[in-house]
């Protein structure tokens, strides 16, 4: 059983997928708990092959018995297992919370293809991360997106029209991408990565790779949101419901991100080409960052505000990655990580507040620490770790991507850093004051224990690991890194 | 040069199409017509991947009167195609669920127009 597990994490969810709106006709509660059970069983098999990536080494897993480079190859590194832990886990926490949402006002036949669409999202994910095939990366980086597309106009009418703008924006990406892929294999004859980063020294010369690259790192760059291909994510998140902007804010850009990591350093090596398209990223990842905090800054709405933090923070990583050093890409590794945990508290926050009072501006949040004091105090401190106070993880992963620069002496980055953390502590602490500093008569109305489990507990997460920050990256995130 | 321009034809179609495509879904107000750009782009890609498949005197890999022959050089790759088969299964997923937004759009704002939409969401 165990040596099926690699095609088993994507497998468990697909299957549950399929079954769950046949099973909501029968009992809501029945396939409610098919959901639970089947991403619970994911965790363990996400965790399982975590372990063993970091105990043994990488486990390759070949689909029908094919041999690679024939064949598509699963390959299960530190750097995927890790992947795999983080969205399954984030996975179960976001379906417990998105109960409370389903039960009162759909139907059952909705729900059904609302569980069966975030099995889909979450089966698109966890297959972007596992696979050793650039084709393959493809098909799982649309199955992700079209139940993306799907789940996010679940909101009202201004949620249709976001999704088509992101649909036009996420299909050009798609094609980008496909594009770069096909002029790989023209020049190389091969689709699998492992073989490809063997390849690519025999046509390291060829201008069709420059095409190639360029391709590629714009499709990847578009579909996680970079400042200047950003336009389509302020809208998409701020009219989608709850749960699902949860989820997708918190780990679907961080895996484009991850793919764009994985192609220009495991098959490219980081050198050459690859580094070239780095640079100009690392430039533009500079400008997210600024541009975001201020635009973050202006925002009336507080999930808006959220999703231009989002940009900055993926501009963050993206800045690891262009530095190069192996203190910055620990640093950036260790931002998926926690910006996926510390974002996706404050969305599923935010939404709690909506959800209970009807709140979604930042100045009617007056008071709103009186009033739902459990769900604003993990706001908190997740909001104080993306501006980066110790002891909560953002801290640790600013820490690592600032030696990083200073090491490859890159003052620039060090002033955005600096500043952008300044910006982020004065828009976050615009909602804060509003919510802790003025009084309010409204009585306490806490948020139902089914979304409020979800957000203590990524809360915690982010207080935990950032004082077990020096553990998770011995052992875990310097095992991810390309050597 | 002329040579360069018609004896790689199909890859300027290929290029041609991908560009008309994504001038029409970022210029075209209609999203109607910005979803037709977007196929003809994503057609576009199959035409590039079927053109690099390509090669002149060679038949498809199938094997008559079960006589293998074991020189690549004589057939057709077929991995672009199969490749292919997907991704226009993943074109017609898109569009689809493209099409079922573009109906709940039109009967929320009877616009398809998206200056228009534009301005009703303003309000």
């Amino acid at each position: 059983m165990t040596a099926h597990f690699p095609i088993l994490i994507v497998i468990v969810p697909m299957i549950a997928a399929l079954f769950i709106p046949l099973l909501c006709c029968l009992s809501v509660r029945l396939s409610r708990f098919l959901v639970l059970v089947s991403l619970t069983l994911d965790v363990y098999i996400a965790a399982r092959l975590l372990e063993l990536a970091l105990s043994v080494g990488e486990t390759r897993y070949h689909l029908a018995g094919w041999q690679p480079p024939w064949g598509i190859e699963i390959v299960i590194d530190p750097l995927s297992g890790m992947m795999g832990t983080l969205i399954t886990i984030v996975a179960l926490l976001v379906a417990f919370y998105s109960s409370p949402y389903l039960t009162n006002k759909t139907s059952v036949m909705h729900q059904g293809i609302f569980y069966s669409l975030y099995l889909l999202l979450v089966t698109g994910l966890l297959g972007i991360v596992i696979t050793g095939d650039l084709f393959n990366l493809y098909v799982f980086l649309e199955i992700s997106s079209i139940a993306a597309y799907a789940l996010l106009s679940l909101g009202g009418s201004r949620a249709k029209v976001a999704t088509f703008r992101y649909l036009i924006v996420g299909t050009i990406a798609g094609s980008f991408y496909l594009l770069g892929v096909g002029y790989l294999y023209a020049i190389t004859g091969t689709l699998n990565m492992t073989d490809l980063a063997t390849r690519i020294n025999t046509v390291i010369d060829s201008p069709v790779l420059v095409v190639s690259v360029a391709f590629i790192v714009i499709g990847l760059a578009i579909k996680s949101a970079l400042f200047p291909l950003h336009a389509w994510l302020p809208d998409a998140y701020t009219y989608a419901t709850g749960p699902v902007v949860g989820f997708v804010a918190a780990v679907m850009a961080k895996v484009s991100a991850y793919a764009l990591f994985r192609i220009l350093y495991f098959i490219f090596g980081g050198s050459g080409i690859a580094s070239d398209a780095l640079k100009l990223l690392g430039w533009a990842s500079a400008v997210a960052i600024v541009a975001s905090s201020l635009l973050a800054l202006v925002q009336k709405d507080a999930q808006r505000m959220l999703a231009y933090s989002s940009i900055g923070q993926m501009g963050y990583i993206i800045m690891g990655f262009a530095l190069g050093t192996s203190l910055a890409l620990t640093g950036a590794i260790l931002h998926i990580l926690n910006h996926a945990v510390m974002k996706g508290c404050l969305f599923l926050a935010v939404n709690s507040v909506q959800w209970q009072t009807g709140v979604f501006r930042i100045r009617d949040y007056v008071g709103m620490g009186h009033r739902l004091p459990l769900t604003m105090s993990a706001f908190m401190i997740s909001a104080l770790s993306v501006i980066g106070l110790p002891p909560t993880a953002g801290f640790f992963s600013k820490y690592y991507l600032m030696l990083g620069a200073v090491h490859a002496e890159n003052w620039l980055f060090i002033a955005v850093l600096i500043i952008s953390s300044l910006l982020s502590a004065v828009y976050f602490f615009r909602l804060l004051e509003k919510a802790y500093l003025f009084k309010t008569d409204k009585k306490r109305q806490e948020a139902p224990v089914a979304m409020l489990v979800p957000v203590l507990t990524l809360a915690a997460c982010v207080l935990l690991m950032g004082i077990f920050s020096q553990t998770i990256v011995t052992h875990i995130v310097v095992a991810t890194l390309p050597h | 040069m002329w040579s360069e321009l018609i004896g790689r034809a199909d890859y300027w179609l290929s290029a041609t199409l991908f560009l008309i495509g994504l001038y029409g879904m970022l210029v075209h107000p209609n999203l109607v017509k910005k979803l037709m750009a977007m196929n003809i782009m994503q057609v576009a890609v199959i035409v590039f991947y079927i053109t690099v498949a390509f090669k002149s005197n060679a038949t498809p890999p199938i094997s008559i009167d079960n006589e293998y022959s074991p020189t690549a050089r004589e057939y057709i790759n077929p991995l672009p195609h199969t490749l292919m088969l997907t991704a226009i299964v993943v074109s017609i997923s898109t569009t689809g669920v493209a099409l079922s937004l573009i109906i709940r759009i039109h009967r929320r704002y009877s616009t398809l127009n998206e200056i228009e939409l534009i301005a009703k969401l303003r309000q």
